[in-house]
């Protein structure tokens, strides 16, 4: 059965999406989303240097988002620039220089669209195992990190003070990030991956009454957008990573409308 | 009950000579004090005089650039930061909340919440708690740990007059049933709990410290406040520089430097806030007990109570 392509996306993305579920509703919670953006794109930076040193892709990718982020983390200690403005400046360069020198090789073909918008069509029985595999992983950690990351969230200080420890746990967490990046690119590509981590957990806020639930629901909205993305995208010949976005983005929407009951409820109490 | 009397043993926290610096400016140096189980210090000061610096500093979250800050060995922090946003994605029950940095029997939860009056409150989301009932809930989580040293940034910052007096009251309560020590910054420069056993007053290093003077001895203190304000409420009169007039206003001798003091230090910017400090406190009083000096105050009052 893993022999179908369709099979194996399915696999794939599904594995992705329980995975970015609960890191997602963190980027959310922390107001990470350009962050996010940051880190992705820094990837293609990665695809270049795999190329030209003909380094493993994934280990690429990887190792310059990790660089990147810690990077960050560092600049933003010393406060000279903005936190925005340096991701800003971070997010278009190594994006810009990745390209200039994907260009410079020009002895090396590339599809440069499969790294940006993702080819989950083309995925390997050896890209499930990694996604599964560094899935795991990643949940993992999140699990054995979540008390500081969630009490650091609500404030780092109190954290801190309680004998948390919430500057290890952020360093984990954007080397999580980093992991997530570098097994996600394959599937819905550089530009993409922000929007797989932020729309089902934004999605998942309004059923959610815990954080923890929060980070349930987020992982199977996401894997409801995979199957259906795909199903759309083989259905209307669209390409599959764009659609399984825009699958994520149409159960947001249904989670934004008014509910009866609580939903109502709530309403009324705001006016 | 306790009192830093009879408690011999090592204090909990101990600062000596401590200073921190940001980007080469002191934001506070040469401080020193202790915290003892069961001693309440009361840090005061104005605007940037480095209160939750010293505080940050005393329970780990800063390092200090200069002096030694001594913990106790497994010293348990209870900690109510002084402004605490939770982001409306983030769904947050009390119940959840209370055991946000570690797990929580169910007896200690529901005891914490009913000592501040939440326990009705249990499965309500914090984004739709008052001010004042988010700040006791604050409070709730820190109690429930059963630290060993409490701190709290401003407890009763956007709490209402009375619900001011039932915190202090509620600290006092704590303090006498688990002889935890607090550490307590008040927003006000002259009226602190009554309970206080110490007053430092910083303004990038200590100015002074003391004892407060308890509210109820003086008659005109407690017709200003009103008799079960006057039990939770002290006052820590400045006695180096300035003297407080039965109707509210302060009354600043003249060369008030003291030799602790130094001219430059920006101590005197204070006084504009001791002045509107009182005139907080004639508008609170006039809720509850209307007198003639309280309507005097009201529109100063109405235009600085934020």
């Amino acid at each position: 059965m893993f022999d179908d392509f369709f099979v194996r996306a399915i696999l794939a993305g599904v594995g992705l999406a329980l995975t970015t579920g609960p890191l997602g509703c963190f980027i959310i919670w922390r107001r990470m989303a350009y962050f996010g953006d940051t880190i992705a794109h820094s990837a293609l930076l990665g695809v270049a240097l795999s190329l030209l040193l003909q380094f493993n892709l994934t280990l690429a990718v990887f190792l310059v988002a990790a660089t990147v982020s810690i990077l960050l983390l560092f600049l933003q200690k010393r406060q000279a620039l903005s936190a925005d403005a340096l991701l800003g400046i971070l997010s278009h360069a190594t994006l810009a220089i990745g390209l200039v020198m994907v260009a410079f090789m020009s002895w090396v073909r590339i599809d440069l669209i499969a790294f940006l918008f993702g080819d989950i069509l083309a995925v390997s029985k050896t890209d499930i195992v990694m996604i599964w595999g560094g899935g795991i992983l990643v949940l993992a950690a999140i699990a054995w990190l979540w008390r500081p990351l969630l009490a650091s969230t609500v404030n780092p200080e109190l954290a801190e003070a309680e004998g948390l420890q919430p500057e290890r746990a952020r360093l984990f967490f954007m080397l999580l990030m980093a992991v997530v990046i570098a097994i996600a690119m394959k599937i819905v590509g550089i530009m993409l991956i922000t929007s797989l981590l932020i729309i089902p957990a934004a999605a998942a806020r309004r059923f959610a009454s815990t954080p923890e639930v929060m980070a349930v629901f987020a992982s199977l909205i996401g894997a409801v957008a995979v199957v259906g993305g795909l199903f759309g995208s083989l259905t209307y010949d669209t390409p599959s990573g764009p659609s399984i976005v825009v699958a994520a983005l149409i159960l947001f929407i249904l989670s934004l409308l008014p509910r009866r009951g609580r939903g109502q409820a709530l309403e009324g109490q705001r006016s | 009950m306790f009192s830093p009397a009879n408690s011999e043993a090592k204090p909990l926290v101990s600062l000596s000579n401590v200073g921190v610096q940001r980007s080469g400016r002191w934001l506070v140096r040469g401080v020193d004090f202790s915290v003892s189980r069961g001693e309440i210090v009361t840090l005061i000061g104005p605007n940037g005089s480095g209160k939750s610096t010293t505080v940050k500093t005393a329970i780990g979250v800063l390092k200090p650039d200069e002096g030694t800050v001594e913990r106790a060995d497994g010293l348990k922090v209870g900690y109510v930061p002084q402004k605490l946003a939770i982001d409306w994605t983030l769904p947050l029950t009390v119940r959840r909340l209370m055991t946000l940095t570690g797990p929580l029997s169910e007896h200690d939860m529901t005891a914490a919440l009913e000592a501040v009056g939440l326990s009705h409150m249990l499965g309500a989301e914090v984004q739709h708690l008052s001010g004042g009932e988010f700040q006791r809930a604050l409070m709730a989580r820190a109690i429930a740990r059963k630290p060993d040293l409490l701190v709290l940034d401003e407890p009763v910052q956007g709490v209402d007059f009375s619900g001011e007096i039932a915190i202090y009251d509620l600290i006092q309560s704590i303090r006498n049933s688990t002889g935890c020590g607090i550490l307590l910054i008040s927003h006000d420069l002259h009226v602190v709990m009554a309970a206080t056993d110490t007053v430092i007053c910083l303004n990038g290093h200590v100015c002074c410290r003391g004892t407060p003077q308890a509210v109820t001895q003086s008659a005109e203190y407690v017709r200003l406040f009103g008799s079960r304000a006057a039990q939770a409420l002290a006052v820590y009169s400045h006695h180096h520089d300035h003297t407080h007039l039965p109707d509210g206003r302060v009354l600043h001798s003249d060369g008030s430097v003291t030799d602790n003091c130094h001219p430059d230090d920006g101590h005197h910017h204070g006084h504009e806030g001791h002045d509107h400090a009182h005139h907080n406190h004639a508008g609170h009083s006039h809720d509850h007990h209307a007198d003639d000096h309280s309507h005097d105050h009201k529109q100063p009052a109405g235009e600085r109570h934020v």
